[in-house]
């Protein structure tokens, strides 16, 4: 997609954990965020006190933003496939075609023991990340376009052609306990057809990287971070987006960065320092990277700075794509909306005729 | 112990009032699909226009059911009727954002769900709305949905409500493992023979402190299971002598679980086809059956029952005089039939179509229209039958089923709801801001023995 285009302007993500429960709190942040012209909101989920549902918060964002993408972190060990590929497409419904999925694979004892089975390690993890991802893509296609005919004469309401089984089974080298969905989906195709799903590189291998839209970098500094985007984009090419993983502690109200920077994330690379130093930072990693996911140190303070120096700087020069009005998340990463496999596979013998 | 609960009281005691609920029906033949005024089952507009004019009439609660598997019909995905639906949690979520005051009711089933995710979905629902959210729990009493989930169809028919009742009391305890409203949270162990859970809440307590409990189902397991852990029944019970028959039975189990006469309101599932006048209300009655029932639907109807293709039956004759195929009946088209019944039942039928004179047409629109859920009437004349439903105390109120989408709760809310309350029978204002709160009932409180161990941070 990008690499191939001749426009090198780059998206921005937000991570609005942070934002509490509240509801007043998740639309502030939302809103905030959408303002400030960040092209994707995403919503961390992991097994830590204080926080809600991703999916549900992403939700309850949909009808409040007009063109901001709403991306939730949802898990694919602990959780049922099923399950998971219908609140994923009721999200898309929910907020017009803008919704997302990074796709986590939780190696959490705690999550494990909550719903009473063994924790997943190593290959487990990927194994059951791409599982999960098949079987919601499955179902997303089990109800090809157009399948609600509602035709009077017949009396149809569906096209029943246009239904599909996902007959999904675990593959026999499967780390976990194998398992089956039937399908078809119990709510017809997302809007966007398929929602763009995005992955750590770290889960790529068990995860293939046909089955992702988007890889998510992580790297130990800042400094390391334009490398380790080059080294994954070496490995994807260039039809999967590349985003970077930033923390960002900013210099604001007359206090440094310096002093702030006690809540950033030990893990991650992190940019803590003046708002016009983080523009050139930006500035250079858009080049390389598809997209960067930012992850304030502390919510509002930050995203009051973002919004107000550095975006509009980055827009300025021209890094910045353009926010697009009632566009899609696809649209934003410049992917086409893709036909249901299973019309191509019906569509072949009727071509003929 | 048991002295110092009936201290409740045995006494049941009328409160005088109804409150509407709306049930958006996502899989149905009830829902009019082929009228042009007809909108999208599935667009968030139709939610949005349903829950906020729910919301103007100041209905008590908002309900989306579930089901996890398409119904099929002779072998594949039934054609005729509305289906495909929004998972309940994720719209009710975006709801929450649209919406000020009404009830958010889940129906979510306690087979193919795990205990501590639920209970947290729930509870994050529950708080991102301000204390709105309640769960209507069902059991779901088909093996075939387990084809869509990890644990297949793992629970036996006998088992559902044994399950479904360690399920729920392992979610109260995760939403009642807070010392404060602001923690720190207990840890909730549960060693059970279908599941383990060992889960810390991560959420604290909501306005409502937890979700309001909904539970649909019938069967005296059902009832009882009810009477022992639901704030509210949405209950199969609409006509008047069989609801107060309801109420006597509710009250009866509720009183013996120790809960006391008035711990279970009961809304029954409903239809209202209304107008100025009674002439024009059956008029309309004549229209909106004959759009849910049509040509097709009779003989599909009658398809799951015979097993066979019936197409070249007319739907305006009598009923097949063929016999049904009794192998292929099987419970896997979700109707719930047992095929060693087909041919008694078809003597039956045929017998009953003749008596009466009715054309296969409608023999099935008397078998499946709403016909005991349904009020039809002018405005006035249905809102003296209700105010007789909340002087005897039949009832707490009515969930609706609307079968038009997204316009069919006009009438109720701008014509039956100023008839009721100029009777005194329906609210004026919300009465606070959660669903618990609208419906009257008490702050849960957490018996002793659910303390387990608290956790240190
Ligand atoms: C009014 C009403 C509404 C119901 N709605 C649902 C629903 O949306 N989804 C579902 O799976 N079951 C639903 N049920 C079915 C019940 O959960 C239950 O499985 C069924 O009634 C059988 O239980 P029983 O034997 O106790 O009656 C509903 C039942 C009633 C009475």
């Amino acid at each position: 997609m990008t690499a191939s285009s001749t426009n090198r302007a780059g998206f921005l993500a937000i991570e609005l954990d942070g934002a509490g429960w509240d509801g007043a709190d998740i639309t502030r942040a939302a809103l905030a965020a959408e303002w400030a012209g960040f092209h994707a909101a995403t919503f961390t989920d992991a097994p830590a006190p204080g926080r809600a549902n991703a999916l549900q918060r992403a939700a309850f964002a949909g009808p409040v933003t007009q063109t901001i993408a709403l991306v939730p972190e949802v898990d694919t060990v602990y959780t049922e496939p099923f399950h998971v590929s219908t609140q994923l497409a009721s999200l898309d419904y929910v907020s017009g075609g803008r919704a997302g999925w990074i796709v986590t694979a939780a190696e959490s004892p705690e999550a494990a023991a909550a719903v009473g089975r063994s924790s997943a390690t190593g290959v487990a993890l990927g194994q059951e990340a791409a599982a999960s991802i098949e079987v919601s893509r499955r179902l997303w296609d089990s109800w090809e376009d157009g399948a609600v005919i509602r035709d009077v004469v017949t009396g149809r309401y569906i096209d029943v052609d246009k239904l599909h089984y996902a007959d999904y089974e675990t593959p026999a080298d499967f780390a976990g306990a194998g398992y089956s969905v039937k399908g078809p989906s119990i709510i017809p195709r997302p809007l966007q057809g398929q929602l763009p799903v995005l992955a750590p590189a770290s889960l790529l291998g068990e995860v293939p990287v046909v089955a992702v839209d988007g890889v998510l970098v992580s790297a130990p500094t800042a400094e390391l971070l334009g490398a380790e985007v080059r080294d994954v984009r070496a490995r994807v090419g260039a039809s999967v987006a590349v985003i970077a993983e930033l923390g960002v502690v900013l210099d604001s109200r007359g206090q440094a960065a310096a002093a702030r920077s006690a809540g950033i994330d030990g893990g991650r690379a992190a940019f803590a320092g003046s708002a016009a130093g983080l523009t050139d930072f930006l500035a250079d990693l858009l080049k390389k990277a598809d997209g960067v996911r930012l992850h304030p140190a502390s919510l509002f303070v930050d995203l009051e700075e973002l919004g107000r120096l550095v975006l509009p700087e980055l827009r300025r020069r021209g890094v910045l794509r353009p926010v697009v009005q009632d566009g899609t998340f696809r649209d934003l990463l410049g992917l086409d909306r893709p036909a249901s496999r299973y019309a191509t596979a019906a569509a072949a013998p009727a071509a003929g005729k | 112990m048991t002295q110092h609960i009936r201290a409740k009281s045995d006494i049941f005691t009328p409160s005088g009032q109804l409150q509407f609920g709306v049930f958006f029906q996502g899989v149905n033949s009830g829902t009019i699909w082929k009228a042009p005024e007809s909108g999208s089952q599935t667009d968030f507009e139709s939610f949005r226009r349903i829950a906020q004019t729910a919301e103007r009439g100041l209905f008590a609660a908002f309900f989306l059911g579930e089901g996890l598997r398409l119904r099929e019909h002779l072998g594949r995905p039934h054609a005729l009727d509305v289906v495909g639906r929004p998972d309940a949690q994720t719209m009710l979520a975006a709801l929450a954002a649209v919406t000020r005051n009404i009830g958010l009711v889940a129906t979510q089933n306690t087979t193919y769900n795990d205990p501590a995710d639920l209970a947290h979905r729930l509870a994050s629902l529950d708080l991102i709305s301000g204390g709105r959210a309640a769960w209507n729990i069902v059991t779901t009493d088909n093996a075939w949905t387990g084809a869509n989930f990890r644990r297949g169809g793992y629970l036996d028919h006998a088992d559902r409500y044994r399950h479904a009742e360690a399920f729920v009391e392992t979610a109260k305890r995760i939403w009642h493992s807070w010392e404060t409203a602001a923690g720190p949270a207990r840890r909730v162990v549960h060693e059970g023979q279908h599941y383990t859970v060992d889960v810390t809440a991560r959420l604290p307590r909501s306005a409502q402190y937890r979700p309001v409990l909904f539970q649909a189902g019938d069967s005296p397991e059902g009832r009882n299971f009810a009477a022992r852990q639901a704030d509210v029944i949405f209950s199969a019970h609409p006509k008047f002598d069989d609801a107060v028959e309801f109420r006597k039975d509710l009250v009866e189990r509720s009183v013996a679980a120790g809960r006391g006469a008035n711990a279970v309101q009961i809304m029954p599932a409903s239809e209202f086809i209304l107008a100025p006048t009674a002439e024009e209300a059956l008029e309309k009655k004549e229209w909106v059956r004959s759009l849910q029932i049509g040509p097709q639907q009779a003989i599909a109807y009658l398809e799951q029952f015979w097993g066979r293709e019936l197409s070249s039956y007319d739907p305006d004759g009598p009923l097949p005089e063929i016999d049904p195929v009794v192998e292929e009946t099987s419970e896997t088209r979700g109707s719930g039939f047992h095929g060693a019944k087909a041919r008694q039942l078809a003597d039956q039928w045929r017998a009953e179509a003749k008596d009466k004179g009715l054309s296969i047409r409608q023999f099935v629109t008397s078998k499946t229209a709403r016909i005991d859920s349904t009020f039809t009437g002018s405005y006035t004349a249905v809102a003296d039958q209700l105010a007789e439903y909340a002087r005897v105390g039949a009832v707490d109120g009515f969930n609706i089923s609307p079968w038009l989408i997204p316009t069919g709760l006009d009438d109720i809310v701008n014509h039956l709801v100023p008839e009721l309350q100029e009777r005194g029978v329906y609210p004026t204002e919300y009465r606070g801001s959660t669903l618990r709160e609208h419906l009257g009932l008490d702050t849960p409180v957490r018996s002793a023995d659910e303390a387990v161990e608290p956790v240190r941070a």
